[in-house]
């Protein structure tokens, strides 16, 4: 054991009866851990009190509108992969109140948020993908023209504990978005669970200051060459193991040009716009505004809430909605989700988490979407659908 | 006759691109008119042996609805050509034009420029092509007119 | 972005179903300026909030004035306002008509119905510099004459800038004696040379749609031809995502858009 300062770009070894020290250390700095845990035949995000609150020995089956938790045959605390919650679930929140205003008279009086005592989180287990999408809507949140303070104020005092995924999911693909299935940056801690010879431990990239200094005060060792190259070949495997890949190449220009292409009317009889896929997805972060008053009459309320593109007044201007039609709105989704992303924040919208497939009711599967589209590049319906007379 | 009205004639966009020869048989057809303001040019139901060129002015094309009266339906203006029914027999106008300001024009013979068509195959083909064009542009114009673009749909 | 409290010093209506609202800050030293083009987010109390372009003359501020039609709950609200009322504010967002770039050349502003008035600011800057530009000419059409917006401004403006003004309506009354037809059909005459011209166009977009075509048939250049699109608006400021149109979002990166960013998605159903 060592207690000497780590560094940024420090490897250690944690043992697995030590990681209770690790949420320990962050819950005496004031932090409210976050993780998974299992709930309602899912594994959910939710607070964490200690070690035991994590899915041990759980791990997932996830296919298209699939989704089971079935026991392991080992202990592992990390042995599977993401579930129906995502991050933004707490950094921006379902139901958020922008401001109240009082009316005296003919005046209004506007009555700003008060900063709230900002929540400081500590996020424990999050997937390389989650990074990513994290990063995503940082640039939509913190890098426009406009900040939006309560995702800032949550978002700066967060410190994250990520876990790389050793084992993907049937979903998942984030070798094709390069969002996984490591984490490069982005975390203060990243974890790769070893379990071998009966040793159950974890690999801990240090990757902050504040990882750092926290690191330094868990029972730890230097990080044995073995394990580092253990961790090296799992998470190579695991790259290799996705269990589905989405064609990246020219994917922007391809959707493009193909707004009219058959394969939206074929996806358009099995959509059937419930939104579950913009609700589970990781970086989806559109919202609506709701106003509301009490019954006196001298005090209003403004909320924001979590909306989707697929409900039918999303796009609605004086007598009628721009996209009106199922198959204009998953249409709209997709081609913004995996090209008009790129012209407007210099990234994909997607990192390959999987989880639109996995809670699509019918299981639409984005990834066979955009090879059917890249399959039959500009095909037109044909323009003349008239029929040879026998 | 004399063909002062050549060079008027050739200045026209209208009649951009024609041969000297097909631009002297047009003029050959044409003379100068003008109409007060509120007077007509022709009647709904008149034998349509005339277009015209509006060089400056307002025509107003215009039918009687029931319950309406006298209704425009579209107006025509300097630089615009007014009657095609001259080209398409029985030769009859459909609707009536009025003069909506001081408005001159050049008036065509149009029995006179059918004959010479029907001699000049080539002049002919000038002719149809130039006032395809016209008809395609009304024809544009009027299904934007029926889209009501402005109404309370937006 | 916090909504600041505007009073109603008048309530004027422009036709049967649109108005203007002139507003004056409650809070007499606030700051606020808006270039051509831009539109507030209006909030009426415990009803909503819309988006709606700014269409006052920079020159009238701290005065502005919004016009706009009665087509929804909170525009129906809105008009149920009186002078003393207070409003919510939140803005200027949003690009402006890039006048600047009309300077040396001719101006063909073509409007359909309210489209007038986001385009009404960009001619108050046209006319407060109107030695800078060339020929100045406005288009405007609307459905009847009863709809025709600003007569009296329209009128002045005639008379006193050396604007060539042509109205049009798509249906005559009977004692009409202008112009009958979609404004369309008067770009292909208009006294403007399209290779020098700088256009603006605004109104339904059918309309715009159309006239872009006209403008581009006659040889103006479409980097030179601008108009203003509407969407969807919940916030104004690129976070609610309602407003996408393409891949750009019409509270930030427009409402005002060059004819050739969106030349790809104009006419495309449903987008």
């Amino acid at each position: 054991m060592t207690t000497e300062s780590l560094h940024v770009g420090d490897t250690v070894t944690l043992k697995r009866e030590h990681l209770e020290k690790l949420l320990q250390a962050l819950a005496g700095r004031g932090y409210g851990v976050i993780g998974p845990t299992v709930r309602d035949g899912a594994i959910v995000l939710d607070r964490l009190t200690s070690t035991d609150d994590l899915p041990a020995g759980w791990t997932d089956e996830q296919a298209g509108g699939k989704y089971r938790l079935k026991p392991r045959k080992d202990r592992a605390l990390f042995g599977y992969v993401v579930g129906p919650h995502s991050w933004k679930k707490f950094l921006y929140p379902p139901v958020q109140r922008l401001w109240q205003v009082a009316r005296n008279g003919n005046g209004l009086r506007i009555l700003p948020e008060e900063k709230p005592a900002s929540p400081k989180y500590a996020f424990f287990g999050v997937r390389p993908c989650e990074l990513h999408a994290m990063a995503i809507q940082d640039k939509v949140f913190l890098d426009g023209q406009f900040v939006d303070p309560g995702y800032k104020a949550r978002r700066e005092n967060l410190f994250l504990v990520a876990v790389n995924c050793s084992q993907p999911g049937g979903n998942c693909f984030c070798a094709s978005m390069n969002t996984g299935p490591k984490a490069d940056s982005g975390f203060d801690l990243a974890l790769t669970e070893l379990l071998q010879n009966g040793t159950h431990s974890f690999l801990v990239d240090v990757g902050s200051e504040l990882g750092a200094e926290i690191m330094t005060e868990v029972p730890h060792q230097p990080a044995a060459e073995t394990d580092i190259q253990q961790a090296a070949r799992i998470l190579s495997q695991a790259a290799r193991h996705m269990g589905r890949r989405l064609d990246t190449a020219g994917i922007k220009d391809l959707l493009y040009r193909n707004y009219e292409h058959p394969q939206w009317d074929s996806v358009i009889e099995r959509c059937l716009s419930c939104a579950n896929c913009t609700m589970v997805c990781p970086t989806c972060f559109c919202t609506t505004v709701e106003d509301v008053t009490d019954l006196t009459g001298k005090h209003a309320e403004r909320w924001r809430k979590w909306d989707s593109c697929f409900s039918v007044d999303f796009s609605y201007i004086h007598g009628g909605s721009v996209r009106a039609t199922p198959r204009s709105r998953y249409r709209q989704w997709m081609i913004h989700k995996l090209a008009a992303w790129i012209d407007q924040f210099g990234v994909s919208g997607c990192v390959g988490c999987g989880r639109c497939i996995t809670w699509c009711p019918v299981g639409i599967d984005i990834t066979a979407e955009a090879a059917a589209i890249r399959q039959r590049d500009s095909v037109m319906a044909p323009p003349e659908q008239s029929k040879e007379l026998a | 006759m004399i063909h002062t009205l050549e060079p008027i004639v050739r200045e026209q966009p209208f009649f951009h691109g024609l041969e000297d020869r097909h631009i002297d048989l047009i003029a050959g057809c044409a003379r100068n008119v003008r109409f007060d303001a509120g007077s007509i040019l022709f009647h709904e139901g008149d034998p349509a042996d005339h277009f015209y060129l509006i060089r400056e002015g307002l025509v107003a094309v215009q039918t009687v609805v029931p319950h309406n009266g006298l209704t425009t339906l579209q107006t025509v203006g300097g630089g615009e050509v007014l009657g095609w029914s001259w080209l398409l027999s029985p030769h009859r106008w459909h609707f009536d034009a009025r003069a909506q300001q001081p408005t001159r024009a050049i008036a065509f013979d149009g029995k006179c420029l059918r004959a010479k068509c029907d001699d000049d195959h080539d002049l002919g083909y000038a002719i149809y092509t130039r006032f395809t064009r016209i008809v395609a542009a009304r024809l544009e114009a009027t299904r934007l007119q029926l889209l009501d673009m402005y109404g309370k749909r937006g | 972005m916090l909504p600041a409290p505007y009073s109603i010093q008048r309530v004027r209506q422009e036709t049967d179903d649109t108005f203007t609202l002139e507003l004056l800050p409650e809070d007499s030293g606030r700051e606020f300026s808006f270039a051509p083009g831009q539109f507030n987010m209006l909030y009426v109390f415990g009803v909503g909030e819309v988006p709606i372009s700014i269409s006052s003359a920079p020159g009238d501020l701290p005065l502005i004035k919004h016009t706009t039609r009665e087509v929804g709950t909170v525009t129906r609200a809105m008009h149920q306002l009186k002078r003393g009322d207070v409003v919510g504010i939140r803005g200027p967002f949003g690009s402006c008509w890039p006048v600047q770039n009309a300077i040396g050349r001719d101006v063909v502003i073509v409007a359909g119905g309210i489209g007038l008035a986001p385009l009404r600011p960009a001619l108050y800057r046209l006319m407060a510099d109107r030695e800078k530009f060339r020929k100045i000419v406005l288009l405007y059409g609307t459905r009847t004459p009863e709809d025709i917006l600003y007569r009296r401004e329209l009128e002045q403006w005639r008379g006193k800038f050396d604007l060539e003004i042509q109205v049009t309506v798509d249906r005559a009354a009977s004692n009409w004696r202008g112009n009958v037809g979609v404004v369309t059909t008067m770009i292909p005459r208009a006294p403007f040379d399209p290779s020098n011209t700088f256009a603006m166009v605004c109104g339904p977009e059918v309309m715009m749609r159309f006239t872009v075509m006209e403008l581009l048939n006659r040889g103006v250049a479409g980097d030179r031809i601008f108009l203003s699109a509407e969407r969807n608006m919940k916030c104004g400021i690129g976070f609610c995502g309602h407003c996408q149109y393409g891949p750009t979002f019409v509270c930030k990166d427009g409402p005002v858009f060059s004819h050739n960013r969106i030349a790809a998605i104009l006419g495309k159903s449903e987008i």
